[in-house]
């Protein structure tokens, strides 16, 4: 289990991802080969997966960002297993949740523009298995979008 | 829109994934020498195509059990101020992400907890009391898998 000292450098380590080893170490009251004894071992225990770029796809040109909250056809024994599936055929889709509630499946999708959005719709989502009712939320603006965990 | 060719496309896939990611490795997977991977890699920082960093954590292990989805209806628009409410709600630690959507509802907030009892205390506490909050619906998120995206 991770004690307080891991505690403080994750703290520290999700507060400033890019951080020199060296700050981060300061940052978190740690000497710097502590600190890359404490990662390497937490990255073996499989608690940091990893640094990941969060990619700006408006900068790739992608303008539209939709929430598609999905109800399927809970009829159909396979319903979740085929529409995840065929969901992951879509590039455009770029997280995919379940969940337990009114809502059964939820999709992050993008496209470059309102016009590509409705191309989308119609000929890619609309046509995923098992879909019962869908409903969409648009993405106006992202006010707090770190996630990072209370540690 | 910044222009890319398939090189510059597989390093955004493999920065997404890392971005401390070895400039040299990078470049030898990709047939290129050091200094040329780094002018790339340079080229797409600086146009922007990253808006950040982001730990991957275990947040099972870190133990947080459970992630809640609300989406929140606001009970009396225009009188309360958006940027009040923006700011109170980005303030909850236990808030990972707000958006603010058009639609169903105004805002999609991500929020993890220990268990379903420190949810309920993080719903009834912090959420239910800020500022102009109206109609709230939950769903627990059972899985989640994120794409590449189409790059």
């Amino acid at each position: 289990m991770l004690d307080d000292v891991d505690r403080r450098i994750l703290r520290q380590y999700q507060a400033a991802p890019e951080l020199a080893a060296s700050d981060l170490a300061e940052r978190a009251g740690v000497t710097p080969s502590t600190l890359t004894r404490r990662l390497a071992l937490m990255r073996q225990k499989g608690v940091l997966r990893g640094v990941r770029g969060v990619i700006d796809w408006r900068v790739l040109g992608y303008e539209v960002e939709v929430s598609l909250r999905v109800t399927l056809d809970k009829t159909q024994a396979r319903a979740f297993d085929d529409f995840i599936a065929a969901a992951r055929e879509v590039p455009e889709v770029l997280e995919i949740q379940t969940f337990l509630g009114q809502v059964d499946v939820r999709l992050s999708v993008i496209a470059r523009d309102m016009g590509h959005y409705q191309q989308l719709y119609r000929e890619r989502l609309l046509t995923l298995p098992h879909i019962a009712d869908i409903e969409a939320l648009m993405h106006v603006a992202r006010v707090k979008g770190q996630e990072t965990l209370p540690l | 829109m910044i222009a890319l060719d398939e090189i510059d496309r597989a390093l955004i896939r493999a920065l997404s994934e890392d971005l401390g990611a070895n400039a040299g490795a990078l470049g030898r997977a990709l047939g290129l020498s050091q200094p040329a991977c780094w002018r790339r890699i340079k080229r797409l920082r600086e146009a922007g195509v990253f808006r950040g960093a982001r730990l991957d954590l275990d947040a099972q292990a870190l133990g947080f059990g459970v992630t809640v989805f609300l989406g929140v209806k606001l009970a009396t628009k225009g009188r309360v101020s958006l940027e009040d409410f923006e700011r109170a709600v980005s303030a909850i630690p236990e808030v990972q992400t707000v958006e603010h959507v058009l639609g169903l509802y105004d805002y999609r907030l991500r929020v993890v907890a220990r268990d379903i009892s420190d949810f309920e205390r993080v719903l009834r506490r912090r959420i239910m009391t800020l500022p102009g909050v109206g109609n709230l619906d939950a769903n627990v998120l059972l899985s989640e898998e994120r794409r590449p995206g189409p790059i």
